[in-house]
């Protein structure tokens, strides 16, 4: 992949952050008509860093992802505008041979759902070897050698006598291993993990968790972690993008966000969390639904269900407003909801 | 919660395996999964216990045998003093009119078939004494409107609603017959973040205004503290602690609760680098074939040669004033400890 990259830019030689995502912007043609997934969205990961993106189900959250990854099904999906660019090169103009060697090899993905992910007739060893033998054209006897390696990395117990067996035998937290075996087999750049423990339970979510700090750490990946929950998030993010109906409605850094949010979607979030170091009385609820992609509401996405709204919250679309030079909401009001939110 | 208050239902030494079998023809029995393996506790009238466990220790199989939906291997369950488990006929389902449940999908569990006035007034088709027909749809509006729906969307199918409604009509057909047990299985576990708030909202005003009392199971361990007065852990089949809120959470005894409660994500990024986790090894053990003595011993760092041998029973224990079944009990706080 370097070479595919260097032939065009030469490596290093840009100045932004590693992966950017620009102004992105994703809809879906459907027979009731065209949703709009993704509208304009942008952020961007640096080597050794860890950008939360935060978002309920129909946020755009996961079509951003597989965007960057080129796995968006195409139809009915379609992009609209904006650059992917890896390395100051924007993916979404490159040709799919050379797209396809730069997934896996410098950005790679895991998905929530291990078991539907992992194809049920192949071993797991040969399913995580098969990285070497397409990528790096391994032969299957050093191919499968390094498969038994990655599953000791990733903690497998016996790696060597289970490389054989197939995903229904292990266990979900176990599978959750062999993905991420795969997804770091070649030494990515960059690891997008979508929702990658809200199909575990707690005890094994704490152990996935830190292998993939861990991993983090050993070999300086930038990971972008796709999520509900707002536990998880301040474990382990740097910084935070908050997504809601398709765009970027607030991002800041980890201790900013949770101490004082600048957008009322966010700030509703935090409040409507139980917690398991307090009782708190009555929850806090967001009123009303999340947005109908198809039916958009006009101006901000969040006014329908926003106690702060005025009269221009129906009919502008607040831009993402510059906080501080890390931070941004896109809330007409942010100093209002800053102020209010001193927690 | 009131203390000492009646209990409403009682169960004790519940247990539940389902046999393993071997053959087509002939089938052979070669083990049990002990799915519930000697569950005993009470409910009082008005509250809300907690069950919380990891995936395979039973806590939904504990649910079906309290409303009845399994039979028990042995034990007894009790409501308002009389077994449930050795009811049969009509006497049965007049006991179930009082014990209902709630469930977790709210996209499976109701029928796309059926317009939402069929599915909140079909129990009023099978327990046909309790509302006269005349009003039955009137009933139905009346409950749609307690759990905040609008009743004007008697005639809508369930496609219709999002998921936090549906959930709502879950929990408006789990009202219909006034029972006064309800067991919510998971029942805010399939929402997103904004609209769990809502519906636990919602089962806290029901309960105050019914005198409702619920058995509460989840695996959130924060919504099951938000919700619950008094909270039980299972590990494989057995109640490993049981105790109120506060004495689970701020001062467990049993290892496993404690290295649950320590690997919670807490919502709060100050001193995350500085928190001490417990992080168990490995996966639960199979109920098919759970280790000798305490269950928990093979994932446990207190373990000793007692453990293997004794299993422990789940008693009030020196230094602590509510039970666990642990031969090590000690209270520490993990949750606020930092």
């Amino acid at each position: 992949m370097t070479e595919v990259l260097s032939e065009q830019t030469g490596r290093g030689a840009h100045s932004g952050a590693l992966l950017e995502v620009d102004n992105l912007h994703v809809e879906f043609r459907t027979r009731a008509g065209v949703a709009k997934a993704v509208n304009g969205v942008t952020y961007s990961v640096d080597a050794g860093e860890t950008l939360a993106v935060l978002g309920e189900s129909g946020s755009g959250k996961s079509v951003t992802a597989q965007t960057i990854m080129g796995i968006l099904d195409m139809p009915p999906g379609k992009i609209t505008g904006g650059e992917i660019r890896f390395r100051g090169v924007d993916l979404l103009k490159l040709p799919e041979d050379q797209r396809r060697k730069i997934r896996g090899e410098s950005v790679s993905m895991i998905f929530q759902d291990a078991l539907s992910s992992l194809n049920p007739v192949f071993p797991v060893g040969w399913q995580i070897a098969e990285m070497f033998r397409m990528h790096r054209g391994s032969s299957r006897s050093d191919a499968k050698k390094k498969a038994v390696e990655l599953m000791d990395r990733v903690r497998i117990p016996a790696a060597k006598d289970r490389v054989n067996d197939f995903p229904h035998q292990f266990s979900g937290g176990m599978r959750q291993r062999i993905m991420i075996a795969m997804a770091i087999a070649l030494d990515p750049e960059i690891l997008i993990a979508d929702e990658p423990t809200t199909a575990l339970d707690v005890t094994v979510q704490a152990q996935i968790m830190g292998l993939l700090a861990e991993l983090q750490r050993d070999s300086n990946m930038g990971l972008i972690l796709i999520t509900h929950d707002l536990g998880v998030v301040a474990d382990v993010a740097d910084k935070i993008a908050v997504m809601y109906g398709g765009r970027i409605v607030e991002n800041a850094p980890v201790h900013d966000l949770y101490k004082t949010p600048a957008h009322p979607y966010s700030k509703g979030l935090l409040e409507s969390i139980p917690r398991v170091d307090q009782k708190g009385q009555e929850l806090y609820a967001i009123k009303g639904l999340p947005p109908n992609l198809l039916e958009m509401p006009p101006g901000c996405a969040f006014h329908p269900r926003c106690p702060y709204r005025r009269d221009n919250c129906v009919t502008e679309v607040p831009p993402l407003y510059t906080i501080s030079g890390t931070r941004g909401s896109a809330c007409h009001y942010w100093r209002e909801v800053i102020d209010e939110g001193e927690r | 919660m009131r203390a000492n208050a009646e209990s409403i239902l009682e169960v004790r030494d519940l247990v539940k395996h389902f046999p393993l079998t071997q053959g087509v023809v002939v089938k052979r029995q070669i083990g049990a999964i002990k799915a519930v393996d000697g569950v005993s506790f009470d409910l009082h009238r008005g509250e809300t216990l907690g069950v919380v466990g990891e995936s395979g220790c039973g806590k939904s199989t504990l649910a079906k045998l309290l409303m009845a939906l399994e039979r028990p291997t042995s034990g007894s369950v009790r409501v308002n003093g009389k077994d449930i488990t050795a009811a049969r006929g009509a006497e049965l389902k007049r006991m179930r009119r009082n014990i209902q449940m709630v469930m977790q999908d709210p996209y499976t569990s109701l029928n796309p078939r059926m317009t939402v006035g069929d599915i909140v007034g079909e129990p009023f088709e099978i327990h046909s004494d309790v509302v006269p027909k005349e009003g039955r749809r009137r009933r139905v509006q009346e409950l749609l409107e307690v759990v905040g729906l609008n009743p004007d969307h008697i005639n809508r199918y369930p496609h219709q609603f999002s998921g936090g409604q549906r959930q709502r009509i879950g929990i408006a057909r789990g009202l219909a017959l006034q029972p006064e047990i309800i067991i919510c299985d998971e029942p805010v576990s399939a929402l997103d973040v904004s609209i769990q708030a809502q519906v636990m909202n919602l089962l806290e005003r029901l309960q105050n205004e019914f005198d409702l009392a619920y058995i509460f199971i989840a695996h959130d361990l924060s919504v099951v503290r938000h919700i619950s007065d008094r909270v039980a852990v299972m590990y494989l089949g057995k109640i490993v602690e049981l105790g109120s809120d506060a004495e689970i959470y701020d001062a467990p005894t049993h290892p496993y609760t404690q290295a649950l409660l320590s690997a919670v994500p807490v919502p709060d990024p100050d001193g995350r680098d500085r928190r001490q986790r417990i992080i168990l090894q490995g996966d639960p053990p199979s109920p098919a074939n759970p280790p000798s003595g305490c269950h928990f011993r093979t994932r446990c760092w207190k373990a000793q040669d007692i453990c293997a041998e004794q299993t422990p029973a789940l008693e009030v224990r020196p230094g602590s004033d509510h039970p666990s079944a642990c031969h090590f009990a000690e209270a520490r706080d993990v949750v606020n400890a930092q």
